[in-house]
């Protein structure tokens, strides 16, 4: 029997991914990635966007090519090969089927004759709950219907491997916990024809209620941080102090520095202008500093408590987290958000101090801010067009992160009035309409 | 809790058993009645076209009220002949430009350019070609007609459809391909069904669009060559020629009948169906309803015949083909993927400089640089007249629109309105500008102009309608609370709110127009002449003459007036709008 249990379904090597153009600087999203799934064991992903974990999971379906390493689904018994199955975090439905047709839909692929399509996909849309909807259309469902089809899509072509890219982040709350729950009871109970389950998300309470194993992810280049084995007895209680306790842990583990004289890990990979910045606004920024200097947590806190506190989760908190950090506003370690004395002034001033303390932080700190102002105040006419640092952020990221970042350092910007944007003419300069 | 959604596919079977037995339904009769009429026609229409060309002479137009029937059904034929030649056009052109940057580095811009230059013209070459393709045939007059109805038809349609596979949602694309979708199932399970709304839409244009050239087509003189293919188009122009009024209003009313005809018995049930197939993820408050779609979804019998046409697709499926391995992708080095580029544009660049100069070689056997100014010179006339017109027509239109689009009431009957008369072929009213002119002595150069916008105008006008429609409620709330109205109503909310809407109307109506001028430019009644100076009065007056030369001069000049035109005011606008105006 253990021997069974041992067997390796797929075995990721030395896995490498990168964006960028080749040749130019690259930025790595996933770097050296082993990974090894077993027979009915559930596996999670935990990590932050960008620490490639839903890479890596297209990479396993076989959507993405790795850019080094291998992906190898090692011979069974039998000769053949594991299979695998996705479902996703956007449900993805064609909107043009009944829930019927979209489950049909990979037998169709797979070229099953007309009837036993029927025959499973009826079978499947029973198991998954949703008898009586054959017939609807996606619009017509709820977000959590719409789950459950992606769900009975992905189990009725019989795959050994379930993979799950975030599957219920885009559900609310009580809809989120019910899909969990019937999903779990389908695996305990053994109904799924499924042999494991490789899910990704960036909820802690999640992948604790759910794994045998969670692989926690660093970002920046994405890399296995951690592996933690959960043991507690299933079903498993949130409160149990137990559950509680591995929560905490992970947190922790989450918010940790690496150890001196290796790169510092977190969210900004690179250095100087070629760093991404992250979409936070200064309007979330300053109510982070405020709900941290104030209330119960004095300047420091916890980040479960807090996150639990303003309904957030993780994967929300921890950029802007890191960003004060970044902007040295506060500190972030051991699972503890405290304020430095400068995110607490900010905190205690008034509008216009808020501004002058922010633009200092953003010069010192962020140094394509600085960049930009350099170049406005070298130049005789103080303008200068938004294509150039474009230009230049690309040589360091893609296109698509390169856009962000300059659209987030054009709000931090015009926010600590270091510098206006006319979005009309692209352009930057010093002039303020005021 | 299964009656709660009405059942297209019969997805469950059981229910579907408990329904077949009983009676006919009055519905089913109607509708295989309608099913059986509609092969007959086709049928009979069909025969037709292949007799030989001396039967027109046997049997010329004439101007008969018993024969109009059998007219306008051959010029139905031919505009759903031409629909489906560039439905076939639309699937191959625009998947191979999606598939191949190679492919879409030549068709997308050559989309471009064809879609904005004056198709009337080519008509002197396609008859010409296709006559001498079936001589002896009407076949050959046919081909030339459907071909020039498709030239006015196929490359919005293919636009479309390419804009729709360049834009998959991105998850559908990962499920089709975890699944390894077939090509072919992919192309009916994905791109068609995600393309279909916008292709529906173009369709529906296109249509309106092509009557415009069934009325051209029909009755052609090229040189000595003339030919008149039974239909309302060769109708109407026998009517101008006898200058017979009666016969004119005939030919409006078969047109009324047949746009009203194939609008409830195809574009609706289409429009009906399409709408489930609208990429969104909640439901529509308002869903588009059609009577006969509603009906061959109850009748199990249509539904029982229609299913025939879907076998052998379905055969194709099912042909069970072993499971292959998909082909390593041939990696290439960047350098050599840039490397192979270049010479494949090299190629196109040699092969375009190789047709300016046949084309140019072409008309300098018998023309001199003073006919290509002269052609520039009228070009500008048409181009002052385009312009002007367009301004005139938005003046009027814009705050008809506005008005009508902000009280839905209105817009639900405006609208088709509107839309028919975007469909009616403008010509019908050309007598009644000449008989004007010649009885008030009135300036032809200035006179004729308005005959250009008579039938592009409405897209100004439904576009308009569609924009204010869309100003976000709130927004109009907000102003009134503010008490903003008079210019700075227009200015803020009014203007913006409908900018996109107008540019695409503005658009599609001033291309139209220098299409139009071919026609409206030149303009007879029975044996009066009344002709403006201008580009288009060129072009008709050297197809008359049979002057090849000068037409490809004339269609030449036009196109770089009508792509200057559009680079140049249209394209800057357009991206205007969509960087700064779109409201989401």
């Amino acid at each position: 029997m253990t021997l069974v249990q041992d067997r390796s379904l797929v075995d990721l090597r030395g896995v490498r991914h990168a964006y960028g153009k080749p040749g130019g600087a690259e930025l790595l999203v996933l770097d050296n990635v082993d990974l090894t799934l077993k027979e009915k064991e559930v596996v999670g992903l935990l990590g932050r966007s960008g620490s490639g974990k839903s890479t890596l999971l297209r990479t396993i379906a076989g959507l993405i090519a790795p850019g080094s390493g291998a992906v190898v689904f090692p011979e069974k018994a039998d000769g053949s090969r594991a299979t695998v199955s996705m479902v996703f975090q956007s449900f993805a439905l064609f909107p043009w089927l009944t829930v019927l047709q979209n489950v049909e839909v990979g037998l169709e692929a797979k070229r099953v004759a007309p009837e036993e399509r029927r025959r499973r996909a009826l079978a499947a849309i029973d198991l998954i709950g949703l008898d009586g909807f054959e017939s609807a259309y996606p619009k017509e469902l709820s977000g959590g219907m719409r789950q459950r089809v992606g769900l009975a899509r992905a189990l009725v072509v019989d795959p050994d491997i379930l993979l799950m890219d975030e599957p219920f982040s885009a559900l609310d709350v009580l809809t989120a916990e019910t899909l969990r729950t019937d999903l779990l009871d389908l695996w305990i109970e053994g109904r799924m024809p499924i042999s494991s389950i490789l899910m990704v998300t960036h909820n802690i309470e999640e992948a604790v209620l759910m794994c045998d194993r969670i692989l926690v992810f660093s970002s920046n280049p994405g890399r296995v941080a951690a592996e933690i084995k959960v043991d507690l007895p299933r079903p498993r209680d949130r409160q149990d102090p137990g559950f509680r306790m591995l929560v905490e842990d992970i947190y922790v583990r989450m918010t940790e520095r690496g150890a001196p004289g290796q790169p510092r890990e977190g969210l900004f990979a690179g250095t100087g202008i070629g760093m991404p910045l992250p979409r936070v606004s200064t309007n979330t920024m300053a109510g982070l500093m405020e709900a941290v200097a104030g209330g119960p947590h004095d300047g420091k806190a916890d980040l479960p408590q807090l996150a639990h506190d303003l309904h957030y989760e993780a994967d929300d908190l921890f950029p802007v987290a890191e960003l004060l950090q970044l902007l040295r506003f506060a500190d972030l370690a051991g699972g503890d958000l405290s304020l430095l004395p400068a995110g607490r002034r900010y905190a205690e001033a008034e509008v216009d101090a808020r501004k002058q303390l922010f633009a200092q932080h953003l010069l010192a700190h962020v140094p394509l801010a600085a960049h930009i102002r350099r170049v406005l105040d070298d130049r005789a006419s103080h303008m200068a067009p938004a294509r150039r640092f474009r230009d230049e952020l690309e040589d360091f990221m893609s296109e698509e992160y390169a856009a962000q970042t300059l659209k987030s350092v054009i709000q931090w910007g015009r926010y600590a009035e270091i510098f206006a944007y006319d979005e009309d003419a692209d352009l930057f300069s010093l002039d303020n309409p005021a | 809790m299964v009656f709660l959604f009405e059942d297209t596919r019969g997805a469950r079977p059981r229910l579907r058993f408990l329904r077949s037995g009983g009676a006919l339904s009055w519905a089913d009769v109607f509708a295989f009645l309608l099913l059986a009429a509609a092969a007959v026609l086709v049928v009979h229409g069909a025969g037709q076209m292949s007799q030989p060309l001396a039967q027109l002479d046997v049997a010329p137009v004439v101007l008969d009220p018993a024969n109009l029937p059998e007219y306008a059904l051959r010029t139905t034929l031919r505009m759903f002949a031409a629909l489906a030649a560039s439905l076939v056009f639309t699937f191959t052109v625009a998947m191979l430009a999606a598939r191949s940057r190679k492919a879409e580095m030549v068709i997308i811009p050559a989309l471009d350019i064809l879609q904005s230059v004056p198709v009337l013209g080519f008509l002197t070459f396609t008859v010409t070609f296709f006559m001498g393709l079936f001589p002896g045939r009407q076949l050959g007059a046919e081909c030339a007609a459907i071909f020039a109805i498709f030239t006015s038809q196929a490359w919005n349609m293919a636009f479309s459809f390419y804009q729709s596979l360049r834009t998959l949602p991105k998850d559908l694309t990962e499920v089709s391909r975890q699944f390894g979708f077939s090509p072919w199932l992919r192309f009916v399970r994905l791109e068609v069904p995600f393309a279909t709304p916008g292709l529906v839409w173009n369709i529906m244009m296109s249509m309106s669009g092509g009557w415009f050239f069934v009325v051209a087509s029909e009755a052609i003189t090229v040189g000595d060559t003339t030919v008149a293919l039974p239909g309302i188009g060769s109708w109407l122009a026998l009517a101008i020629a006898q200058r017979d009024v009666a016969a004119v209003g005939w030919a409006v009313a078969a047109m009324a009948v047949v746009i009203a005809l194939y609008d409830q018995l195809v574009f609706r049930p289409v429009v009906a169906w399409a709408d489930k197939f609208r990429f969104e993820q909640t439901a529509s408050q308002q869903r588009p309803r059609s009577w006969l779609y509603d009906l061959v979804r109850r009748t199990r019998l249509v539904r029982r015949l229609l299913a025939p046409f879907g076998w052998p697709l379905r055969w194709l499926a099912a042909i069970p083909r072993p499971h292959l391995p998909p082909l390593p992708r041939l990696r290439i080095s960047a350098a050599t993927g840039r490397l192979l580029d270049r010479l494949w544009l090299g190629v196109v660049i040699l092969a375009v400089a190789w047709a300016v100069w046949l084309v140019a070689g072409f008309i300098a056997t018998s023309l001199h640089w003073s006919d290509v100014l002269a052609a520039f010179g009228f070009g500008l006339a048409t181009l002052a007249r385009v312009v002007v017109l367009i301004a005139v027509a938005s003046l009027i239109w814009v705050p008809i629109g506005m008005w009508i689009g902000l009280r839905p009431a209105w817009a639900g009957r405006v609208q088709p309105l509107a839309q028919f008369l975007a469909a009616f072929p403008a010509n019908v009213l050309f007598p009644f500008a000449v008989t004007a002119i010649v009885v008030w002595r009135l300036d032809p150069d200035i006179w004729l102009s308005p005959l250009m916008v008579l039938g592009t105008q409405w897209y100004i006008l439904f576009n308009v309608i569609a924009g204010a429609g869309a100003i976000p409620t709130d927004m109009r709330e907000a102003a009134s609370i503010y008490g903003i109205r008079g210019w700075q109503w227009w200015r803020q909310l009014g203007l913006p709110g409908i900018f996109p809407y107008y540019v695409t109307g503005a658009l599609t109506a001033s291309g139209g127009s220098w299409n139009a001028s071919i026609v409206a430019e030149a303009v007879s009644w029975g044996d009066r002449h009344v002709e403006a100076a201008g580009l288009g009065a060129f072009i008709a007056r050297a197809t008359k003459a049979g002057d090849f030369p000068r037409v490809a001069l004339g269609i030449a000049v036009m196109s770089i007036f009508v792509i200057a035109f559009n680079r140049i005011l249209w394209r800057p606008l357009y991206g205007f709008a969509e960087r700064r105006l779109r409201i989401d």
